[in-house]
């Protein structure tokens, strides 16, 4: 049974998001981790850059597979991880707390309607 | 690291790197003495360029002694699925070998090379019979290059037409140099879902078919290892919609010579002169990918390009319809005259036979393993045969241990983990170059693996391969720190 | 048939145990109207002696270098190949194995491919290699999207003579992106690599640092392609490059009328994850021992899928074996003395070329070929001078003719084409007179 976190958003493609105000932070969850296995490589995106909410902004990747990150909601990234770039692996053991991935500033917040709940998540994760 | 070279035994070698044997002033060749003349390069010498230094019993040493570390098709069983590790002739390589062959230029006058034009028009022929495709180049360098060619001959078409389309359709479990090269042609890819039967659910690609659509890239038979039944039926849809049939020919053993793709619809094709016409594999290459077109494309084949007048052969540089030049000079020469010995020593019959023998070997394994391992789609195959891990994975043992104990057992793995719309896939080709009883000591093999499993005596397996040169390797490391070549200091 | 060990007892054998009653049972998923081997027209099958004497009797039509006088290069070259290569190559282990992707049992061919990339490092100047590719000209291309991919500019450059084959490789691989072009004129922000073949295709030698220093102004990627690759024992590395690729056929890889070669792709550590092609890297097995296994692996088609670097799968696996085997035996020492050695053949062929009235030597500066001008059709010429048994060399627009002088070349090789070249401008001019 992967963790899951009961105060964070989801989406269906395995990313958690923590909001502050307007800023949101990103990462993936311990399912999507555990299905990757050992993380080798994290592809930050630009600081600055604007995302549209399901765009493809980051990826992840194991020894066997790459995985696309998708934005979960508009706006700019504001920081990345940098620790990512030499140690990826952090995703694999805190996917919720030192592996996050990056945090944007949201520009419509409308959209985080749309994000699941810890409970409908679980049923996915499950 | 040095170290390790006193873990050998007997006959099971320890080897470093020839770096690591280096010794100031060894030479393997002896050369005639420099002039030293003034240089007329225009720049200073090149100083140090960073070579080992040794003597020639050393390097034959060397490479003896990393080749005792490799596995090969002469040396068992190699049940990779989609890669049709056959037996490799010698008499092919014996005569690719020929001055004849292997001294000769692409860019000599063409009168002084009639013998290598007749070569790769000879080879043509046979692929467009065995195809029933009319028009052929022997020019992209393997399977995946052949690809590229056959979707940019499909793009030109589309252009010539006044059209360009936008989009190709590629089942689910197509291997990842299709949808590779469709970007690289710059389509969008739309994927086609398979029915449970582990075919391509034609109602669903029919509904995607459109005036966007360019073509369909079909591996026929599928990644699975089974015949599209309705393949007659997606070429009419596609034709229909104005669209093309590009087959992916990797699976061919299990047609040549028996089945022609023109008869059920394909309008390009590639094949893999490594796979289905035993040109060796090198250890990871040269192929040869060519690719066969229908009359109405044939024109927009790259070039160079060879035509008869008469006796003699020619050899057309450039034509304003071709998609244009694919790679340097003439394609993979050697591997054209290699096939040429393979194609005359079966001929047409001996085609066949290969084909059903290839079909017959993988059934029979699949036959006397069904009711060990998971078949996800019941019934018979063609040459190659899908098992899953599902009943072994709840004990424990994974595709992944089943591969490195048939490793541990002196057998290579099947292909593992592929494809990918199957979960713990196996795919296994034995190809028809085996004996029943090679055949029946891998289903043995086999057999013990499931059955220890289902025991609970799995231990064994886990720790699987312990008798190998080297165990599970860190694969992880070797991605995140990549060390791709020597230094001293390391 | 030799090859095909089933009898008919085990295919009746195994046919009961699948449980069917013929082969066409398991065909009968095929449409019927694909169910016609009949029409498949093709001889029967032959003995080895039969196809031995068939095909023989096609390479005896053929003109080997080895039998004449030669003088063609133009990115393929005539060079001896020692005894070792060969034997080695044929070894059933590295011959007829598959790509290495069970790395406990493929350590030979994963060391080799290490020792490889080793080389072509060392050789290039640069930090990383990859496992090699088809052939220079594609190398070329896939540079080409690699610095698109980079940059993400459209513009492409090409300073100096490239090879004109490499040049239509590159046309074709860029077509499937029409923002891309070549265009002339110096680099600039829509810039996204600036190509210089050394030595060019007209044998010249090119400097890179005020290539540099341009690319470096741009943002552009300065792309360095070498398609003698002996040349870089007598040249300085290009060390100050972005990518390096090339033809390294001249070592280990018969001409074989222009396939299979051995294409080859050197960069920065910077640009690793963007390479297209296999790599091998170093790791440690579960009792510590160094290991090799094919790395990076996502960058690849097989995992990336559309997203690739590039659609290549395969690598030219034996023939990056045939260079290592080679490349070792010269070594350090023999390596930079065959390089000389053919820059002193070329230098030994441009004096006694340009002794021949009416030639002019239209080099200043080459490593091992040459343009000469001849006051005559350079392409009727060569066609002439091959039904006398000579292959004089690549022609050119006119009068120029682009020579090449390798190890193979002897003094009475070069005696003998000053002669029939003095032959040939002697009674054109004799022609003209009259």
């Amino acid at each position: 049974m992967s963790k899951i976190i009961d105060s964070l958003k989801y989406t269906d493609q395995h990313e958690w998001i923590k909001l502050d105000g307007d800023i949101a932070t990103i990462g993936i969850t311990d399912h999507a981790q555990g299905a990757l296995g050992d993380l080798v490589f994290v592809e930050l995106p630009e600081v600055g850059r604007t995302v549209k909410a399901h765009e493809n902004f980051a990826v992840v990747e194991s020894v066997k597979a790459a995985s696309e990150v998708y934005a979960p909601l508009s706006g700019e990234v504001i920081e990345v991880n940098t620790a990512l770039s030499s140690t990826p692996e952090v995703i694999n053991s805190a996917p919720y707390d030192a592996g996050w991935i990056c945090k944007i500033r949201i520009s419509n917040k409308a959209e985080v309607a749309a994000l699941m709940s810890a409970d409908a998540y679980k049923d996915l994760a499950a | 690291m040095i170290q390790d070279l006193d873990k050998g035994r007997g006959l099971n070698v320890e080897e470093n790197l020839l770096y690591e044997k280096s010794a100031t002033g060894a030479c393997g060749v002896d050369l005639p003495e420099p002039k030293n003349i003034k240089l007329r390069t225009g720049m200073d010498a090149r100083d140090h360029v960073g070579l080992p230094e040794v003597s020639e019993p050393q390097v034959m040493r060397h490479f003896v002694r990393l080749s005792k570390l490799n596995y090969a098709i002469d040396s068992g069983l190699y049940p990779l699925g989609s890669c049709t590790m056959k037996h490799n002739p010698r008499l092919n390589e014996k005569v690719a070998r020929h001055a004849g062959f292997a001294q000769i230029h692409p860019m000599q006058p063409d009168s002084t090379i009639q013998g290598a034009l007749e070569v790769i028009y000879t080879v043509e022929r046979w692929l467009a019979e065995l195809s029933g495709l009319p028009h052929v180049t022997l020019n992209p360098a393997a399977g995946a290059h052949g690809e590229f060619a056959g979707i940019m001959v499909i793009h030109a078409a589309h252009a010539a037409k006044g059209k360009p389309r936008k989009v190709v359709l590629i089942p689910d479990s197509a291997h990842g140099t299709n949808p590779a090269t469709a970007a690289a042609c710059g389509y969008e890819t739309r994927t086609i879902p398979s029915t449970k039967e582990g075919t391509v659910d034609v109602d669903a690609f029919k509904g995607m078919l459109n005036e966007d659509v360019a073509a369909i890239m079909l591996t026929n038979p599928n990644t699975c290892g089974l015949f599209e039944p309705r393949a007659g039926e997606i070429a009419d849809a596609l034709h229909k919609a104005g669209a093309y049939f590009y087959c992916d020919g990797a699976n061919f053993n299990a047609l040549v010579g028996r089945v022609r793709p023109a008869d059920f619809g394909v309008d390009v094709m590639h094949f893999n002169l490594h796979k289905t016409f035993s040109t060796p594999h090198g250890g990871g290459g040269p192929g040869c990918g060519p690719i066969a077109v229908s009359e109405e494309l044939g024109r927009f084949l790259p070039v160079p390009r060879i035509v008869k007048e008469g006796n003699s052969f020619k050899r057309i540089m450039d034509d304003k319809d071709s998609i244009g030049r694919l790679k340097g000079f003439n394609g993979q020469f050697g591997m054209a005259v290699r096939a040429l010995a393979y194609m005359m020593s079966h001929g047409g019959d001996g085609l066949k036979q290969v084909a059903e023998d290839a079909v017959l070997n993988a059934n029979y394994i699949l036959s006397q393993l069904k009711s060990d391992y998971h078949v996800p789609f019941p019934g018979t195959c063609m040459h190659e045969c899908l098992l899953t891990d599902k009943l072994q994975k709840e004990k424990g043992i994974s595709t992944m241990e089943i591969a490195k104990t048939l490793i541990e057992h002196g057998i290579h793995p099947m292909t593992v983990y592929f494809p990918l719309v199957v979960q713990g896939a196996m795919l296994i080709e034995p190809t028809e170059t085996e004996t029943k009883a090679s055949l029946d000591h891998f289903i043995q093999i086999m057999k013990m693996i499931a059955k220890k499993t289902s025991e609970g005596d799995v231990a064994e397996l886990q720790a699987n391969p312990v008798s190998t040169p080297r165990k599970r390797l860190d694969e992880v490391q070797a991605a995140r720190n990549p060390v791709l070549k020597w230094t001293k200091n390391q | 048939m030799r090859y095909l060990p089933l009898t008919p007892k085990d295919r009746a054998d195994m046919l009961t145990a699948v449980g069917v009653k013929s082969i066409d049972d398991l065909y009968a998923c095929v449409p019927a109207a694909a169910r016609h081997s009949e029409r498949i027209k093709l001889p029967a099958h032959q003995g080895e002696l039969e196809v031995e004497r068939a095909i023989t009797s096609m390479a005896k039509k053929n003109l080997p270098a080895s039998e004449v006088p030669f003088f063609l290069g133009a990115g393929c070259y005539f060079h001896h190949i020692p005894a070792t290569v060969d034997h080695i190559i044929q070894r059933s282990e590295f011959l007829t194995s598959y790509t290495p992707y069970q790395p406990e049992i493929s350590q030979g061919t994963l060391t080799v491919i290490f020792e490889f990339q080793t080389m072509i490092a060392n050789l290039t100047g640069m930090d990383i290699a990859n496992a090699s590719m088809y052939d220079g000209a594609t190398a070329t291309a896939e540079a080409v999207l690699m610095a698109k991919r980079i940059t993400k500019r459209p513009n492409i450059i090409i300073h100096g003579a490239l090879h004109p084959e490499y040049r239509e490789v590159v046309d074709t691989y860029i077509s499937n992106y029409p923002d891309m072009k070549i265009v002339s004129g110096e680099p600039d922000a829509n810039t996204s690599c600036v190509i210089v073949q050394t030595p060019d295709f007209h044998g010249v030698p090119h400097k890179l640092d005020a290539l540099r220093k341009k690319c470096d102004e741009a943002g552009a990627l300065l792309v360095v392609v070498i398609n003698e690759i002996l040349s870089l024992g007598l040249l300085p590395a290009p060390s100050v490059a972005d990518i390096v690729v090339g033809e390294a056929q001249s070592i280990g890889v018969p001409m074989s009328f222009g396939g299979p070669h051995l294409g080859f792709f050197a960069c920065r550590k910077d640009y690793l994850r963007q390479m297209p092609g296999r790599l091998c890297g170093q790791t440690v097995d579960k009792d510590g021992r160094r290991s090799f296994v094919l790395t990076l692996n996502t960058r690849e088609q097989h995992i990336r899928r559309e997203k690739a670097t590039s659609n290549i799968c395969t690598n030219q696996g034996l023939f990056a074996l045939a260079f290592t085997i080679h490349m070792s035996l010269l070594g350090e020492i023999g390596f930079k003395q065959l390089a000389r050695l053919n820059h002193e053949r070329a230098c030994m062929m441009a004096d006694r070329l340009g002794k021949v009235k009416n030639i002019k030597i239209l080099n200043d500066v080459f490593f091992n070929e040459f343009m000469i001008e001849l006051p005559v059709d350079a392409k009727a010429t060569v066609q002439k001078l091959s039904t006398s048994g000579i292959i004089a060399g690549y022609p050119l627009e006119g009068g120029k003719l682009l020579v090449c002088a390798t190890e193979m070349t002897t003094e009475a090789d070069i005696e003998a084409l000053a002669g029939a070249l003095e032959k040939a401008c002697v009674s054109a001019k004799a022609k003209e007179v009259a």
